[in-house]
């Protein structure tokens, strides 16, 4: 009798599982009741069980040290599932939907006539500051329109329990193989739960993967060849990359191994020979696919992999340039860009978001500094940020200095208190914040996985998630029947 | 199979049979040395030698003594041929291809790397040498081991039985080569016993002692070591099993005309010689040759099946030593 629900506290935020003062959410008691219900020497068990499991299954980040070059540590977990009733999904799941096609058609439509510019729906002049705008894309249709096949999608909760859209990440966005592998663990620790509750399953996305990159093959073949192009064994996602080349059966390979003809068609180098691949699940930074085309230093890339690209003989996942709607500049227009786009109202809101660009935006965020969290346009994993209401007067001069120099770049918002959910902290139950992860696959059709990453700042207080500072995982639960 | 993982696994297997052979070399000459009257002590520079490491040796140190060449050898990482380097080399091989061999195998390799890195101390010192590189030789047998009893017996797997076939046979004739012209520089027939300890010790390099007296029923003499050393079909060290083993793996594997034409003639070679008759001159240009081809056939390999080019390069060094 250790998670006892009654004194569980987390005053001040919206919890996951828990209304208020030991009530859980509508259609959520069950599970509640059922932590309640384990015996300390029950919950070490499952603690232990899962602690095996990841180390068996091997789900690993790679961490550098001095010592030995680059290790893997274990993924850290945590064994309290985090609960979203399926009622509630099913409109996060349609926003994501809308959102990502919005997205789509506007970078389809910046390399093509540009028809939101010239509407004055979105400025000139952002575009054209736009970092990660390629001006090597101009005029490329890749098939079916869709520029970002994989989208990872921040999602988190304010106190009044809104969902809110944190960012897109249409790059090279990551974390889905820990989604995978968190499920895995979970079947394996908590067996019971899986019988009793209708907890929808995850395990498709792989499946959903090849099946997209195959739906994107420009040549009309039966069995397109798909491989899955990683920048090398040091890269920090290289689990994830060689953990979905082996679900999905395809060839995971480096850019020495591709070679682009004098056909313009790309070439894997093989035993046999030279091999045609039709699709590349590229986790590799535009700016070091092609030597030729971008970065001339690169030793990763592959020389003529544009030209093949543009050609339409091969198909990159994601296409280059599709990065140009992933700056937080872009994102304050997203809403907009689904009304031009599709006549519709957003289903997800985005974080109320101030462009300092903008002269009048820019003057009540320099009026109000110390309650806004500033962020530049195109960095992420939190570089370069300044969170307002934790920050010292002298962090706050140096932001007003950067923000006047370089408006263009810097946006602020509220700070947004990320909800919070049980976390095992020994053998009881704390608060800690969390946040969301969904991938959103674009292809032939749309698909959203099941929940997502749900990440968790394990130290208290905490709502830094990453796992390179005390973040971890959770599995995520998307409840039947709840409500 | 893509090109890369082909090539880091063939060199994986170069590199965990070069540590194992430099371990048993290095074991039986400490041993030789103890039976050996000081007056005919050849030392070991012939180790030097056999490994083909003489330039960067000398670039390091000045006199090949116990201490300096048993260094150079087990824990130099100045040296790309020294037991650590191997191990090293046959680690950053195996890591880029984990997926492709079982998960113990590859932790093995990590484990006698990381073991031989960290007791390097007792492998240097003569008490405590032989445990050293005891474990080095089992550690790499057992992830032989691993590999064939977890592996899938594919194309990847021909690939690391290739790489270490060719390696064994290069190390057999090398040994052969050394052995038996640098030895016993003077030998007379006052010298005899200590002549058949030495070839004795030829054989035990190659753990091929025992195999020897069952195969030949003779007493150790020269013309049928080196008779059973290039000739013996059945014997896994013998220079010509190893070459039948690079056949075999070739005969399953995809465009392996050109290879296994470099192959067959070899193996014509040794079938058509007699090495037993062969004065030291003519054996050690009969070795010459042999190592020429073993050479012009990894190349072969190479431009047959693996990625070319210097982007392409692997984690990979041969010493090369004139």
């Amino acid at each position: 009798m250790t998670i006892r629900w009654g004194s569980y506290r987390f005053k001040g935020f919206y919890d996951e599982l828990i209304r208020a003062a030991g009530k859980p959410h509508a259609g959520l008691e069950g599970v509640c009741e059922y932590l309640h219900g384990l015996k300390d020497a029950e919950i070490e068990e499952r603690k232990q069980a899962a602690e095996a499991a990841i180390r068996v299954m091997g789900v690993t980040f790679r961490v550098y040290s001095e010592e030995e070059g680059s290790i893997d540590r274990s993924w850290p977990f945590d064994i309290i599932p985090r609960v979203i009733p399926a009622t509630e999904w099913r409109r996060i799941e349609a926003g994501l939907k809308q959102r990502v096609k919005a997205l789509n058609l506007f970078i389809d439509d910046i390399y093509h006539e540009q028809r939101v510019v010239k509407d004055g729906v979105f400025p000139r002049e952002i575009l054209e500051s736009s970092r990660n705008f390629r001006p090597q894309c101009v005029g490329v249709s890749p098939p079916r329109g869709v520029w970002a096949h994989i989208c990872g999608s921040d999602l988190i909760r304010d106190k009044d329990g809104t969902m809110y859209v944190l960012e897109d990440n249409l790059r090279v966005p990551s974390g889905v193989s820990y989604m995978l592998e968190n499920r895995l663990v979970m079947k394996r620790v908590f067996p019971e739960l899986f019988e009793q509750y209708s907890i929808q399953p995850v395990d498709d996305y792989a499946s959903q993967l090849y099946d997209m990159l195959c739906s994107i093959a420009p040549r009309p073949t039966e069995k397109p060849v798909v491989v899955v192009l990683t920048p090398g064994i040091y890269n920090s996602a290289y689990f994830e990359h060689s953990y979905l080349a082996q679900q999905m059966g395809a060839e995971l390979v480096e850019g020495r191994d591709l070679v682009v003809g004098d056909d313009d068609c790309v070439y894997m180098r093989t035993i046999e020979g030279l091999a045609r691949v039709d699709v590349i699940y590229r986790r590799v930074d535009d700016l070091f696919l092609d030597p030729e085309a971008f970065n001339p230093d690169s030793m990763l890339g592959v020389p003529g992999l544009l030209r093949a690209w543009k050609a339409g003989n091969v198909a990159l996942a994601n296409a280059p340039g599709a990065g140009v709607a992933d700056d937080k500049v872009v994102y304050a227009f997203v809403p907009k860009f689904i009304e031009y786009y599709l006549g519709e109202t957003a289903i997800l809101p985005n974080v109320p978001t101030y462009l300092c660009m903008h002269e009048k935006e820019r003057a009540y965020v320099l009026a109000n500094l110390e309650k806004l969290v500033v962020k530049p346009a195109n960095e992420s994993g939190g570089y370069g940020m300044l969170i307002g209401p934790h920050a010292s007067a002298r962090e706050c001069e140096e932001f007003e200095k950067l923000i006047r120099k370089d408006s263009r770049n810097y946006i602020a918002q509220p700070l947004v208190s990320l909800s919070t959910t049980p976390t095992l902290v020994d053998t009881h139950v704390e608060a800690r914040h969390v946040d969301l992860r969904p991938f959103i696959l674009s292809g032939e059709s749309t698909y959203v996985t099941t929940g997502g990453l749900t990440r968790v700042a394990l130290r208290k207080g905490s709502t830094v998630v990453n796992s390179s500072q005390g973040g971890g995982s959770k599995d995520t639960w998307i409840v039947e029947g709840a409500g | 199979m893509l090109s890369r993982v082909a090539e880091n696994l063939y060199w994986m297997a170069r590199y965990l049979e070069r540590a194992e052979n430099t371990a048993r070399l290095t074991n039986v000459n400490t041993n030789l040395l103890l039976d050996l009257p000081k007056s005919v002590q050849p030392g070991w520079e012939p180790l030097i030698e056999i490994t083909g490491s003489g330039a960067i040796f000398r670039q390091i140190y000045q006199t090949a003594d116990e201490r300096n060449v048993v260094r150079f050898l087990i824990g130099d990482i100045a040296n790309p041929g020294s037991i650590l380097s191997s191990l090293a080399a046959a680690r950053e091989n195996a890591r880029t291809v984990r997926d492709f061999i079982p998960r113990e195998a590859w932790e093995q390799v990590n484990a006698v790397y990381l073991q031989a890195k960290s007791n390097l101390a007792s492998g240097l010192g003569r008490r405590r040498r032989y445990e050293y590189l005891r474990d080095i030789m089992l550690g790499v047998q057992t992830i032989t081991g691993l590999l064939s009893g977890a592996m899938t017996h594919d194309e990847g797997y021909e690939f690391l039985r290739m790489g270490r076939n060719l390696e064994r046979a290069d190390m057999t004739i090398r040994i052969i080569d050394v052995r038996s012209a640098n030895l016993l520089p003077n030998a007379s027939d006052e010298l005899t016993p200590f002549e058949n300890i030495q070839w004795m010790s030829v054989l035990k390099s190659l753990s091929g002692y025992q195999m020897y007296r069952r195969a030949m029923q003779v007493r150790v003499r020269r013309p049928d070591v080196l008779k059973f050393l290039f000739k013996e079909r059945l014997f896994p060290r013998a220079f010509y099993h190893s070459v039948c083993e690079v056949e075999n793996c070739l005969r399953a594997l995809p465009r392996r005309d050109l290879p296994i034409t470099r192959v067959t003639h070899i193996k014509e070679l040794v079938t058509a010689s007699r090495p037993e008759t062969m004065s030291q001159e003519t054996l050690h240009t009969f070795i010459d040759g042999l190592e020429l081809h073993l050479i012009q056939l990894n190349t072969v390999i190479s431009d047959t099946y693996f990625l070319t080019g210097l982007a392409a390069a692997p984690v990979r060094a041969i010493p090369v030593d004139a």
